[in-house]
């Protein structure tokens, strides 16, 4: 039982042919080796594997690769431009927002899809965009901190991508 | 990584072969989200061998208005459920008790459909095959004896989704697909008292659409508000402890009509009953006190969840003393 499963990863259009039972999370880490995506619980719990799947936040663990037919499917592993970190990315250094590390790559999605949403929300709507992550270092508090400095600069990476 | 099994997919894109692609495989499961069924079968819960994929299904995909109704699509996000501007006009419970729906990422795919279907919940099935294994099972799945209440032969693992005490509110109905054609009726009678088999559904049907009346013709002509509120462990992300749902309507500083719903007490949700002896009342302090104290007398929740059963019947009737208390 297996399914030829076409779609685009981090910009790249694919064809693979694929068990119908596999989980995107293992589609995406093991089949092509993306494996900044993380699975840290196994029920939807902690939210360490959302993806983007176009656009929005998911979690890839609970999600079948082969309902992702014809799907623009991003991960973390994806964010950076010629070597330059995202907006995100560069929040979650500069203001520490990753201790452990292991919830990063579902909170840099969570919050991308935020900031694709709604460049400019307030702590509040931050919160609410990141209720499905857990974290258990940092106490959240740099974690907002680190989207908000990415609300902050990312015009900045805009013009900086522009003149480059 | 937890056990899937082998499965065939089928994505059809209609409810009827839809319908007919579960017939040929009996033994397999309709999906939606799977937010809830894909961790079923991880944890061994649910073994099928085939999954019929409703979610390319447009007619299940649409939220529709007409002059009188809303139609709900069974397989409409809660995310689209909760953001939907009609239904928030008219429903408001509705819209609230979709938003309070886990967390926002769940939210995104889980469906409408999926929370009204919601396999029942208790700590002693929720948990992972050795886990389950090293307790000798429960009465609700492989095992002789229930261990939230031994010696009986009920299952009292708790309905815990959000949308339907919501729903119940305002009489809604679901439409029914199956091997036999297609069939309508009230939501409440979707569920049954046994949380081994709490939903009424046959074999091979598919929850397609649910349809609400808005309150044109309301008993009284007062305006009817409503809300829905839950308490739960993880404020961000969880299921009820205990959810309600109220809807109530105020003329000249009375109750004119009141409707209470419950979720994740019991099997199945469920009208609280009584509220009409409020009708007339005004509402001070001592009338939202006995409808506290109503409220936690029905909210006969046991041991199915970490937080003890004594909590969860107070907090019910302190949810329901609450959402009065902010119409009035």
């Amino acid at each position: 039982m297996k399914t030829v499963l076409s779609l685009s990863v981090n910009g790249t259009t694919r064809d693979d042919v694929i068990p119908d039972n596999m989980l995107l999370v293992d589609y995406l880490r093991e089949n092509i080796g993306l494996t900044g995506t993380k699975v840290g619980c196994d029920g939807g719990e902690c939210g360490a594997c959302t993806v983007l799947i176009n656009d929005r936040p998911r979690h890839s663990c609970l999600t079948l690769a082969v309902t992702c037919q014809g799907a623009r499917i991003e991960t973390v592993d994806g964010l950076s431009r010629d070597n330059r970190l995202s907006a995100l990315q560069r929040g979650f250094d500069e203001k520490l927002g990753a201790q452990c590390g292991f919830c990063t790559p579902g909170m840099i999605m969570a919050s991308e899809a935020l900031l694709r949403a709604n460049p400019k929300p307030d702590e509040a709507a931050i919160r609410n965009a990141l209720a499905a992550n857990i974290c258990r270092c940092t106490g959240y508090v740099k974690i907002i901190e680190a989207v908000q400095f990415a609300a902050e600069i990312a015009n900045e990476i805009a013009d900086e991508a522009l003149a480059s | 990584m937890e056990f899937m099994p082998q499965m065939q997919m089928h994505q059809p894109t209609s409810v009827e072969d839809a319908v007919s692609l579960h017939g040929a495989a009996p033994d397999g499961r309709y999906l939606a989200g799977g937010s809830d069924l894909l961790v079923n079968i991880r944890r061994g819960i649910e073994q099928p061998d085939s999954l019929v994929y409703v979610n390319n299904i447009p007619e299940m995909r649409a939220i529709t208005e007409t002059s009188d109704q809303i139609t709900i699509g069974g397989a409409v996000t809660l995310r689209e459920l909760s953001g939907n501007s009609a239904v928030a006009e008219h429903f408001a419970a509705v819209a609230q008790a979709a938003g309070e729906v886990a967390g926002p990422s769940h939210r995104e795919y889980g469906t409408v459909g999926g929370n009204l279907c919601l396999d029942t919940r208790c700590v002693f099935y929720n948990q992972s095959e050795w886990w389950r294994a090293a307790n000798n099972y429960c009465l609700k799945y492989r095992g002789e004896i229930c261990h939230v209440a031994p010696g009986g032969k009920k299952c009292f693992a708790a309905f815990s989704g959000d949308v339907a005490p919501a729903l119940l509110l305002f009489d809604a109905e679901v439409e029914i697909a199956g091997p036999d054609g297609r069939r309508r009726m009230p939501l409440a009678d979707l569920y049954r008292n046994d949380g081994m088999d709490h939903l009424t559904l046959r074999p091979g049907e598919l929850l397609v659409a649910i349809h609400v009346a808005k309150l044109t013709t309301s008993i009284s002509s007062a305006p009817i508000a409503s809300a829905y509120a839950k308490s739960r462990i993880r404020g961000s992300i969880d299921f009820p402890l205990a959810g309600v749902a109220v809807a109530m309507a105020v003329a000249g500083g009375k109750i004119t009509d009141l409707r209470i719903a419950l979720t994740g007490v019991s099997p199945l949700p469920f009208l609280a009953k009584g509220m009409d002896d409020f009708i007339g009342r005004e509402g001070d302090e001592t009338c939202l006190e006995e409808i506290r104290d109503k409220i936690r007398t029905q909210a006969k929740a046991m041991k199915t969840t970490t937080t003890p059963p004594h909590y969860r019947r107070r907090v019910a009737g302190a949810l329901a003393q609450k959402l009065a208390a902010s119409i009035f």
